[in-house]
């Protein structure tokens, strides 16, 4: 027999007795993540200034294809030549239909895309500051019927570790960037044989350390090294696994927070160094 | 020493409503002391459940300036005394008169859940043999007080009662120390889906956030809890091993 548990009248939108500033948190997470989904779907439709020497912007790594240079005279003809370097398959399929907009990170983009959608942390933080639902812990919501994850839409959120094996995939390739940075073309010879430390460097090493701390800390990695155990003893590895994974799920959101702010900064210091706006300085040649 | 407003909320299943009291407040006091000088000055018959004023029993749990707390616990030099202090009840429950709900629900709640279902004993004197790193993540789960303010802040249960298909965040960490523990055999993961609703958690971890004895409840408990869930419904590779292997369940 259902039960009648019902307590005081439901309070109506936003309603509450507290007394703090109980709508900051959502507000700054809803303007932070618009502002990171506007500027991250601006950039992976440009199509260019996503690489620098060495350097490749993470919103397109792995470029798997690129869009080849067409004509010498062409101005972006050297740039486009760069990025035909960085390409893992050579230039842009034939079959691309022309009326779809080719990018290398709309190939890919997805993937990482994917993780952070249903990553549990950010799942909090967007169900309370783009869905009000609730708006923070104790305010009135504005609607009534509630499903939970149980039902679709919302019940795709369980693929999350599929998510999490591609974020790893990609972590690998953002690594190996990061490696990729120290190499140098001084001769202008297009190798990239001479060691260096650039900026550029730097932050995709910063990139790649942020990414990786918020990527190993994920909830179902966690789960997946050996939360699903209930008897740690006789697996050490395991038992080891789990608590490293545990560690960095302590600071999951500050992980999640830096990496996003960092990957979008990334891409913005190879983009303007690519612009011929900022210089990209080298600390060590 | 200063003197303080209260607005207190009075009334009982039928109606109710703030009322205001002013009372003398000095360094020291906590919430539930000033309500116990406003029942003694000016109040006698405002109902309030209490018990062992320690943080330990988990009977005085209300809302405090909006959120749940426990009365005893909340210093009064932590809230802001220039403006009246809102002190209500719990909000997910059926209010029986002024600060005071039945928290019943809970207990039925309870019964739902499969009960501990251990090994067989390891040595003949019937006990078992456990590594401390096994029980410590369990252990977590066992400072729970039941003051039930992790149930009054999820919005489930608080603002679209949900009591029928979900249990609460209170019996998902219940659930956690005994499907956990490494001497348990008992499967519980198709209950969690079924009849206790975890789907229904949105991961706000509000539940967390107002746990007084600071159970990560959310991170150590609900999302383990949702993982497994996974692994038995939603991941199809995992799906295959447990239809080929069976549960996993707890060799011993």
């Amino acid at each position: 027999m259902a039960e009648n548990v019902t307590g005081l009248e439901r309070r109506s939108w936003g309603q509450t007795q507290r007394q703090d500033r109980w709508w900051v948190v959502p507000l700054v997470v809803f303007c932070s993540l618009s502002a990171f989904l506007i500027y991250a779907n601006w950039a992976a439709f440009q199509n260019d200034h996503f690489t620098y020497g060495n350097y490749i912007s993470p919103f397109y790594s792995p470029p798997l294809f690129v869009t080849p240079p067409a004509d010498p005279a062409d101005e972006d003809y050297h740039r486009r030549e760069n990025h035909m370097h960085h390409s893992y398959f050579g230039a842009q399929p034939s079959w691309w239909p022309a009326f779809i907009p080719f990018s290398p990170a709309l190939l890919i983009l997805a993937f990482p895309a994917g993780f952070r959608l249903t990553c549990y942390y950010y799942r909090g933080a967007y169900y309370k500051a783009f869905w009000a639902d609730p708006p923070s812990c104790a305010v009135g919501e504005p609607r009534k019927k509630y499903l939970g994850e149980r039902y679709l839409p919302l019940i795709i959120q369980n693929v999350h570790r599929y998510f999490l094996y591609f974020a790893l995939l990609f972590l690998c390739f953002l690594a190996y960037d990061a490696f990729q940075g120290f190499f140098f073309d001084v001769d202008g010879d297009g190798k990239y044989t001479n060691f260096g430390v650039g900026v550029g460097t730097l932050v995709l090493c910063v990139n790649v350390v942020l990414l990786g701390g918020y990527t190993t800390g994920c909830h179902s990695l966690r789960h997946l090294v050996g939360g699903y155990l209930d008897k740690f003893s006789g697996s050490p590895i395991r038992s080891k696994c789990y608590g490293c994974v545990s560690c960095l799920n302590k600071q999951h959101m500050i992980w999640a927070w830096c990496s996003l702010v960092w990957v979008a900064f990334s891409d913005i210091y190879v983009r303007l160094c690519s612009m011929g706006i900022w210089q990209d300085f080298r600390i060590v040649f | 020493m200063a003197n303080v407003t209260f607005r207190i909320w009075r009334g009982d299943k039928e109606s109710g409503e703030f009322q205001e009291y002013q009372t003398v407040v000095t360094e020291g006091m906590v919430v539930l002391d000033a309500v116990h000088q406003i029942q003694a000055e000016s109040a006698n018959d405002l109902a309030v459940r209490w018990n062992c004023k320690a943080g330990k029993c988990g009977s005085c749990s209300a809302e405090v300036n909006g959120m749940p707390k426990l009365m005893c616990m909340t210093r009064l030099s932590d809230l802001d005394l220039d403006r009246p202090v809102t002190i209500e009840p719990m909000r997910a429950f059926p209010l029986m008169k002024d600060l005071v709900t039945d928290v019943s629900h809970n207990y039925r709640a309870k019964q739902k859940i499969k009960p501990f279902k251990p090994r067989k004993p390891d040595n003949a004197d019937g006990s078992w043999n456990m590594a401390q790193e096994d029980v410590e993540r369990v252990q977590e789960f066992r400072k729970c007080i039941e003051c039930y303010l992790c149930q009054d802040v999820c919005h489930v249960l608080r603002d679209h009662h949900k009591h029928d298909e979900f249990i609460g965040p209170r019996f998902f960490v219940y659930n956690a120390a005994l499907e956990m523990h490494p001497l348990d055999e008992e499967d519980r993961v198709e209950d969690l889906k079924k009849s206790q609703g975890i789907g229904y958690c949105n991961i706000t971890k509000c539940c967390t956030k107002v746990c007084p004895e600071h159970i990560t409840i959310t991170d150590n408990a609900i999302i383990p809890l949702k993982e497994r869930v996974v692994d038995r419904y939603y991941d199809p590779v995992k799906m295959v091993l447990y239809k080929l292997m069976g549960p996993k369940k707890k060799k011993s």
